[in-house]
């Protein structure tokens, strides 16, 4: 919403300037977003008149001008074509600043003439691309007058945010009401004095709804006015409208516009030549169009309230009006429509066809009923005075509707809600400004809401006006401080174990990454939901499913990396993944992973590609981290199809899937557009066991055995499925209680084995917790090992 | 007889003094003082001897034996200095080489972000809420006073999934707003909850993104009014930016779910493509809030005229583009690694209030 402060001042009374109204403004809720004074660098500038213009001595193209000022002549050099004697213009003296240039103006000598100033151009002034000449201004203007009024220029342009509430605050009338209440001036009216009719010309209008649509249009006026002529609207309102950013077309249109703005009432002419009999109301049908005032042709359908003649429909109501019978420069006789359109259907209508305009905004938010037959006054008096005519009687279908709500206010609300206390006559002063109709008080008022706050229906609302009045920064603000000295942890243990995760991978290496919640539709399939969780209005097809797992997005991520050279890294997220398209079918999911090569050339180490076992690592650390016993965990083979089938795992507790991890599936990499390698995990935090909430931090007593440890190497020879996980459970199993660890510290594959098989030598180390092991003690235990693992796995001793 | 013990001790001296080396020391030991040697050959002569001669040539044998001991510990302690003097300087490497590369992990500024807000909340004595990203129309729209035709809802721009619910088609919670409701729905007040967490808008352009990060407040008692709402604000902010000079401005707004409402601006200065909060003349929004509406607290089954509070919501990339200086918000989910390392976190900087919530 715009407005300029002359316009601003038709509503008010008032001598505070732009800055304090502005300022006044914002602390009322109507947010100034900018104030734009175009005369402000005009300031000092004025009206002068070339009273002697010479050719100059030393130059063909030059003038030699005697100006004169209020303060006397002055010789000015220009070289402009149109200069002439007796031509009043805008002169600039040394000093002042040329807003084109942003330079200050200094006496020169040019050729041998002085220059005392300079006689502008519309470009040098900053209004407007004309550099042909020097401005000539039309009328005679008296010499000194500033040239802001000199140039008609419209003054300082306001812009604000109108919260969608206020709709009367979409007219300048009801900011200046809003102001005139802050105290910040007297609020002014327009003359809606009844305008005497003086034919008796007259459209008649029926309402044709179906049961139960009779809200579609409550009140529809119109007035005929005859004999109007039509043409260019006057400089002032031409410059009003252009200066909140509206195109003047004809005197007929502009008043609309006008009162859109000045009053927030959306009004419509209708040339009445071009009518076909009388007008009718109604619900659209389906397939009817209407050549809108916007260039288009709109599809109606039913749900929409149009405006009929016989030829049909003529306007869609409260949105845009239609060509056939709009106002041009051969009208004479006009119909005036003044009407309540529904804010819902009005709403509904404009954005289904994509139409936006200023009728809709209002209509849609809700314009003021009592209003419809005051403006309707005064739009007649403003057409007469533009464009004269014999006014018809008022014509009135429906009526006016009276809706206000009334409120109970206990004025303790004020002090409940808002912790401050205010006196009487603030309250009820304030109140009775914004229109409010207050009865009784002090403790208990009987409101009345004006006919124009739809947005006013609860106690609440009234403590929202007399604080706003009163100003939020004049409330005291309070500490809000804790209930108990120490207080108790605020994030829960799932919340707590999400945060350890993200700062364990990080520590690990991994960068963490936040990427969108959607992905391709054909994506979310690939990676595991069979009914992908789609939006019906994406902003973009790649955008189009939740995401059932975070992989794919780390995976583009890596594209979009390598293609900017970066061939290598790390990387995690921890977010939801979505299982199904109902609330609370989420996952808090953690994937990540590494790709490209996990060590660069060095100068002592070899460079080496990223594999399974880097990420294994990482999903076994993590798992850790979020409290999952992965001692007692196995790893399986069965990773979901996404992962390269022989070069990846899931982590498991029995039944219980932990996490899976392993090399991307070649296929993926190649759709992704990867050609680096990539290894990654994934694991669900929910599905964890719970994390410990209460007791049980007690570590217990530590164990540490005083005796000697041993350690013994063995290699088996195993088939080539025997897993080592298998080999290294048969070790422990077999001697529980001296087996304190084992390692693998080879695997060897080589004809001397045969084909299929494989040696796999480990480290185990023995250590008693009650007596040193003795070499009989140790030989049987390893003589028990080995038997275990050969029955176990069918292994044997490597000699 | 006689023995040449002084013949024997030069010859000693000199052997020990000229070997060369460790394994040259030990072959001197040998000679001398081995089973065969020089020395111990002497001793051997002790057995012929008798009386006082064989006392004194024991003492003079011993003397020399201490003697020749002693010179080969201290030439074996110099052997062993120059060996090892020889070793460190053979070992010598240039440790100006580069290490081992390792890899550098950061928290996103998103993560740490609400980590902060958390700490600084945990102080006042909010606890953390959680809700769905899938929400109904309920808990996002009808419950929070935005019914079916409100015209607000054009404001929020929601994404509507295929699938639906109660006739009604499923959607993205546009706002954390709906967490406020499964709180209060769920338990009994009072209630002093944040909920952070994603939110959705069918929005992308400059400073917009489909998704993005709110953080929910909501303080319901039967006491709290918009003082308390201006002062926890105020702690927060200053506490976030870690500054006690933040000017602040709460200004009328409107909110569907709020009765006042306001906006809360804070003072920045913007100029040369920058944004310096906390000084000069510009104000900036950084949050909607208000008294929870009436017509709120009724849709979750509590009485307007005993309870009440105050609510807010903030954009939490948005607080941390201006904490941190990142200029741009899609960057936020791009995932560029450079980015990430950029403006991403150590692993142990955990915000907390005790230690300081940013180094």
């Amino acid at each position: 919403m715009k407005l300029t402060l002359p316009w601003l001042k038709e509503h008010l009374d008032t001598d505070a300037d732009v800055e304090t109204i502005a300022k006044k403004l914002t602390d009322l809720g109507l947010e100034v977003e900018g104030v734009v004074d175009p005369g402000a660098a005009l300031e000092g500038f004025q009206v002068a008149e070339i009273v002697e213009a010479a050719r100059h001595p030393q130059a063909d193209r030059l003038w030699a001008l005697k100006v004169r000022s209020v303060d006397g002549i002055h010789s000015v050099v220009c070289g402009a074509p149109n200069v002439r004697q007796g031509l009043r213009g805008i002169l600039a003296r040394p000093g002042l600043v040329i807003p084109a240039s942003g330079e200050a103006l200094t006496k020169a000598t040019i050729r041998g003439v002085p220059s005392e100033g300079m006689m502008c151009s519309w470009r040098e002034l900053k209004l407007g691309d004309d550099h042909d000449g020097i401005i000539d201004l039309p009328g005679a203007p008296e010499v000194g007058t500033p040239a802001v009024a000199a140039l008609g220029i419209e003054g300082p342009v306001i812009e604000l945010k109108v919260t969608p509430d206020r709709a009367d605050c979409f007219g300048i009338n009801g900011i200046a009401r809003d102001l005139a209440a802050a105290g910040l001036g007297i609020l002014k009216q327009r003359d809606f004095a009844p305008v005497a009719p003086e034919t008796d010309a007259a459209v008649r209008t029926e309402f044709d709804f179906q049961p139960g649509n009779e809200r579609a249009c409550p009140l529809f006026v119109s007035r005929v006015i005859r004999s109007v002529k039509n043409g260019p609207s006057p400089a002032w309102l031409a410059r009003r409208l252009t200066a909140i950013g509206l195109r003047p077309i004809s005197a007929l249109v502009d008043i609309t516009n006008y009162l859109t703005f000045d009053l927030d009432r959306p009004l419509h002419v209708f040339d009445a030549n071009k009518l076909r009999g009388h007008l009718r109301l109604r619900e659209a049908v389906e397939g009817e169009t209407l050549e809108g005032l916007d260039g288009k042709v709109h599809r109606l359908a039913p749900g929409m309230t149009v405006i009929c003649d016989d030829s049909g429909v003529i306007s869609l109501a409260g949105v845009v009006g239609g060509v056939s019978t709009s106002c041009d420069e051969t009208t004479t006789d006009v119909v005036l429509e003044v009407a309540l359109f529904d804010p819902l259907r009005t709403a509904e209508t404009g954005r289904r066809l994509g139409i936006d305009s200023d009728a809709r905004a209002r209509f849609e938010r809700g314009v003021d009923p009592a209003l419809v037959l005051p403006s309707t006054e005064f739009a007649t008096r403003l057409i007469q005075q533009l464009c004269g005519g014999r006014a018809g009687p008022v014509q009135t279908t429906g009526v006016v509707p009276d809706s206000r709500p009334r409120i109970q206010f206990h004025t303790a609300q004020i002090v409940r809600l808002a912790g401050i206390s205010l006196e009487r006559d603030e309250i009820e002063t304030g109140l009775r400004q914004l229109g409010f109709e207050i009865e009784g008080g002090p403790d208990l008022y009987d409101i009345t809401v004006p006919s124009w706050r739809h947005d006013v229906s609860t106690e609440a609302c009234i403590v929202e006006e007399v604080t706003r009045l009163h100003g939020y920064d004049q409330i005291p603000p309070v500490s809000v401080t804790k209930m108990s000295a120490v207080a108790p942890p605020v994030v829960t243990p799932e919340q707590r174990r999400r945060s350890d995760v993200r700062r364990q991978a990080a520590a690990r290496g991994l960068l963490e990454a936040v990427t969108w919640s959607f992905m391709p539709e054909g994506q979310a399939r690939r990676f595991g939901a069979e009914q992908p969780i789609l939006l019906r209005n994406p902003i973009h097809a790649d955008l189009a499913a939740m995401r059932p797992s975070i992989l794919p997005n780390l995976l583009q991520a890596v594209r979009r990396n390598v293609d900017r050279g970066l061939r290598s890294g790390g990387m995690f997220e921890l977010g939801p993944r979505f299982m199904e398209a109902a609330p609370g079918q989420q996952r808090w999911s953690c994937a990540g992973l590494r790709f490209g090569e996990l060590r660069g050339r060095h100068w002592a180490d070899p460079a080496r590609n990223v594999d399974l076992f880097d990420v294994k690592a990482d999903v076994l650390a993590l798992l850790t981290t979020a409290g999952a016993k992965i001692e007692t965990a196995q790893i399986s083979t069965d990773a979901p199809g996404w992962f390269h089938p022989g070069r990846s795992g899931r982590v498991r507790l029995g039944p219980q899937v932990l996490a899976s991890f392993g090399e991307m599936h070649p296929a993926i990499l190649a759709e992704a557009g990867i050609e680096v390698p990539v290894v990654a995990f994934e694991f669900d935090l929910d599905t964890l066991p719970k994390p410990r909430t209460k007791a049980g931090r007690n570590k217990g007593t530590l164990a540490a055995s005083p005796f000697q440890a041993v350690d013994r190497d063995f290699a088996f020879v195993v088939a080539e499925d025997v897993t080592v996980e298998a080999l290294l459970k048969a070790v422990r199993q077999a001697e529980k209680q001296l087996v304190r660890e084992v390692s693998v510290f080879d695997v060897y594959r080589g004809p001397s084995l045969g084909a299929d098989r494989k040696s796999v030598a480990i480290s185990v180390r023995l250590q008693s917790q009650d007596r040193t092991l003795d070499e009989a003690a140790i030989e049987a235990a390893s003589q028990r090992i080995v038997a275990s693992v050969v029955k176990a796995t069918g292994a044997a001793l490597r000699s | 007889m006689t023995l040449d013990v002084g013949s024997l001790r030069d010859q000693a001296l000199a052997a020990i003094g000229d070997a060369a080396d460790l394994r040259a020391l030990d072959e001197v030991r040998i000679s001398f003082l081995g089973k065969k040697g020089a020395v111990t050959g002497l001793l051997k002569q002790l057995g012929s001897m008798d009386g006082d001669a064989r006392k004194e040539a024991g003492r003079q044998i011993n003397e020399l034996k201490d003697r020749i001991e002693l010179s080969l510990a201290e030439r074996k302690a110099a052997l062993q200095a120059a060996a090892l003097e020889a070793r460190l300087l053979a070992e010598r490497v240039d440790v100006t080489l580069p290490v081992r590369e390792e890899q550098q992990g950061r928290i996103h500024p998103v993560s740490q972000v609400t980590e902060e807000i958390i700490a600084i909340f945990a102080e006042m004595g909010f606890a953390v809420a959680e809700g769905p990203d899938i929400e109904d129309d309920f808990h996002n729209f009808e419950a929070l006073n935005l019914p079916k035709e409100h015209p607000a809802r054009q404001m929020h721009d929601t994404f509507y999934l295929e699938a639906e619910q109660n006739g009604a088609p499923l959607l993205l919670r546009t706002h954390t707003s709906p967490v406020q409701i499964r709180t209060m729905l769920a338990g009994k007040p009072p209630f002093r909850i944040i909920a952070p967490g994603r939110t959705y808008r069918v929005d992308s352009d400059m400073t917009h993104t489909p998704m993005f990060h709110q953080v929910e407040g909501l303080l319901i008692d039967r006491r709290t009014h918009m003082g308390h709402l201006k002062g926890c604000l105020i702690d927060f902010v200053r506490a976030y930016f870690e500054s006690d000079r933040i000017p602040v401005r709460f200004r009328p707004s409107y909110f569907p779910f709020t009765e006042p409402s306001a906006e809360m601006d804070i003072g920045c200065k913007r100029g040369h493509g920058e944004l310096v909060v906390g000084e000069g003349s510009d104000w900036l929004e950084i949050l909607g809030c208000g008294m929870v509406h009436p017509k709120v607290l009724r849709a979750v089954n509590l009485d307007p005229d005993e309870w009440q509070g105050f609510a807010f919501g903030m954009g939490i990339d948005r607080v941390a583009m201006l904490k941190y200086g990142i200029p741009d918000l899609r960057t936020f989910f791009e995932a560029d690694l450079r980015w990430l390392k950029h403006y991403g976190f150590m692993p142990l900087d955990v915000p907390t209030m005790a230690a300081g919530l940013s180094r």
